[in-house]
């Protein structure tokens, strides 16, 4: 069983600065942090190797500052680790993204299981993992809240607004995990030194050249994506004050408003 | 002369401390306040191998030295002072046993409290035998034809000595010899004759059980014997140096934790109009504080690493002890004045920290046996 768990690299706020003329992710200063759900990515991968035994292998694009992130996840209990970095990957929108991982993941071979999570914090588009999966042309199952591996499938609950789903997947197949679906270990301190105290290089970093992709699909020349103006949403309050004789004339006039504004369904209440 | 950490010591670091704020921080106030042994965090600590620093990996150990320990016996002191001792002292058995014992001991011992999830205590304190360890008047007279060490007296202020599977109790063997008739015998917990007696109820460190230990006639293998015969003291004196290293870590970590809050509240409160912290006053209290935590943290880790790396380190211990723990009560202190009424009460973890601060300056060797050891060692 060889499990692919997908990890980005991010900065650690919520606050991401950016530059208003490449209109990129300002990272200096900033500490660097495995993306969340991607850590809860790990952890799935990691407990399925504890329980039923698998080689756990992560993955990562990204500069070379990244292998930051995939030493941790090998301190946390990842076999074995790939740091996908080029200068020609360099500006990719997810699309690219996805298309490089695809091949590297090819390059990598003889999967059974793609577990990502399930957006990036510094981008929240969800929409690497699931391109993967279709440039992988394999079966996905996203927001992956609970996860079971039984005999050559996968079952998944797929978590929604409304309700949750139940899959079962034949292998191989990709899954996105949010964090609903476990809590990540701490590296042990066994695994920091097996990671950090190596005197092999423990991460291996494939190039465009390692990898048969076609230029003209990756990198700022082969995203489709412009972006357009990025901001920090700026974050509004408006407040009114119900004006009214009586608390009942107030309530009718705030039971009117919800209404109105639909923040509710009509119902007795009238 | 090299001040930095290793990258794997900077991990480690960061995760002890991602781990005590997560995990630890929000437990601290309801351990104190049970006064019950978190068994739960215990066992936490050893899913990571936080219990197995300091032995080798073939033993059920994690790898790592002094250093690595008290990095996270730092890290988990910032917000709990319980854990912090558990973890410290929890590590001087194997310690003893990875010095002092035979191969067969350390395959036996050492899996069982480094990964097993099982507590290991250190028994040389009696009523009458504190600073004066010397005196204790604990026997273990050797039955030739059982071939048993047969154990007789009491233990008293043993740490997880209630709850611990194994305790090195340091009886005589030959009490003629006094002090050379001493030796260090490993006893189990529930060997018949072995009972715990009070459970002491403390100032602070409520998380961490302090046991008295009854031996009536209590017969352990002659196996169980650790160390040569009658080197008793001279093993206790080698696990106290070390050990006082750790203490020295936790009280730097209170501090440290302790100065932290200070930080946070003074920026937060408001008094006359603007945050505290710009009212030079308590920039003074705040500036004298980071000194001598940062002047206590350097004394600490400068002890361990001349211990990691072999050389003399009894006094560079006693002296990082001897001052840790005094930086402890006295920033401590500072930090309850500088929070001022709300530092008084129970919903802020200041008079906690207080508490918990004290027993650094008397527990492993008092302040004033401390200042006896620095004294003997400047003089020599």
């Amino acid at each position: 069983m060889k499990i692919i768990v997908c990890i980005k690299q991010v900065p650690n706020t919520s606050e991401v600065k950016i530059n208003p003329e490449t209109k990129t992710l300002i990272r200096d200063g900033v500490e660097s942090i495995i993306n969340p759900d991607d850590k809860n990515a790990l952890e799935a991968a990691l407990k399925i190797k504890d329980e039923n035994g698998a080689k756990v292998v992560v993955v990562s694009m990204g500069p070379m500052q990244a292998k930051e992130a995939l030493l941790e996840a090998l301190a946390m209990g990842a076999d074995n680790a790939y740091l996908i970095s080029d200068r020609k990957f360099g500006g990719s929108d997810t699309w690219a993204t996805a298309t490089i991982l695809a091949a590297a993941i090819e390059k990598i071979g003889d999967y059974d299981l793609i577990i990502c999570g399930r957006q990036a914090i510094d981008g929240d588009t969800a929409q690497v993992g699931p391109e993967i999966a279709e440039f992988l042309n394999i079966p996905q199952v996203t927001y992956a809240k609970e996860l079971e591996l039984k005999d050559g499938t996968v079952r998944v609950k797929r978590f929604c607004e409304s309700r949750d789903y139940e899959f079962e997947v034949k292998l191989p197949t990709l899954i996105t995990a949010i964090k609903e679906l476990n809590t990540a270990r701490y590296p042990s301190v066994k695994g920091i030194f097996k990671a950090y105290e190596s005197d092999e290089e423990l991460v291996k970093v494939l190039t465009f050249d390692d990898l048969n992709v076609d230029e003209t699909q990756i990198g700022i020349k082969g995203s489709p994506t412009n972006v357009h103006r990025s901001f920090v949403p700026v974050k509004e309050k408006h407040s009114e004050f119900i004006e009214g004789n009586t608390a009942m004339e107030k309530a009718k006039l705030l039971l009117t408003k919800l209404y109105e504004n639909k923040l509710i369904q009509s119902g007795g209440a009238k | 002369m090299d001040f930095n950490f290793s990258k794997a010591q900077l991990m480690l670091k960061k995760t002890v401390a991602d781990f005590s704020e997560n995990v630890v921080k929000p437990r601290a106030e309801e351990i104190d306040r049970s006064g019950k042994f978190p068994k739960d965090l215990f066992l936490e600590m050893t899913k990571m191998g936080l219990t197995g620093i300091g032995t080798e990996e073939k033993y059920g150990g994690s790898g790592g030295s002094d250093i690595e320990k008290i990095i996270a016996v730092e890290e988990i002191a910032k917000y709990c002072g319980s854990t912090a001792a558990t973890l410290s002292i929890h590590t001087i058995f194997a310690s003893v046993i990875g010095k002092f014992g035979t191969e067969e001991q350390k395959q036996k011992y050492l899996p069982v409290v480094c990964s097993g999830g099982e507590l290991g205590a250190f028994a040389l304190t009696e009523p009458n035998a504190g600073s004066d360890a010397g005196s204790a008047r604990t026997t273990a007279i050797f039955d030739e034809k059982t071939q048993e060490y047969v154990l007789n007296g009491t233990k008293c202020f043993i740490t997880g000595g209630g709850l611990a599977k194994y305790v090195l109790v340091f009886a005589l063997t030959s009490p003629e010899l006094k002090t050379k008739g001493l030796s260090c015998i490993l006893v189990e917990r529930g060997t018949p004759g072995f009972s715990i007696g009070k459970i002491e109820d403390k100032m602070g460190l409520h998380g961490s059980e302090t046991a008295e230990l009854i031996f009536d006639n209590c017969r352990v293998p002659k196996d169980n014997l650790i160390g040569p015969l009658g080197k008793g003291f001279k093993i206790a004196m080698t696990a106290l140096d070390g050990a006082r290293i750790g203490i020295a870590a936790q009280a730097v970590g209170i501090a440290a934790g302790a100065l932290d809050e200070s930080v946070k509240y003074t920026k937060e409160r408001v008094q006359f109009g603007r945050p505290i912290s710009s009212l030079q006053g308590l920039q003074w209290y705040l500036a004298e504080m980071a000194t001598k935590v940062e002047c206590a943290r350097w004394m600490t880790y400068r002890a361990a690493s001349l211990k990691v790396s072999g050389m003399p380190y009894t006094k560079e211990a006693a002296i990082a002890k001897f001052n840790a723990s005094k930086v402890a009560v006295e920033v401590t202190d500072k930090a309850l004045q500088i929070h001022g009424g709300y530092g008084y009460m129970r919903d802020y973890p200041l008079e906690r920290m207080y508490r918990d601060a004290k027993i650094t300056e008397i527990y492993e060797g008092t302040s004033e046996i401390h200042k006896v050891v620095i004294a003997r060692e400047v003089l020599k």
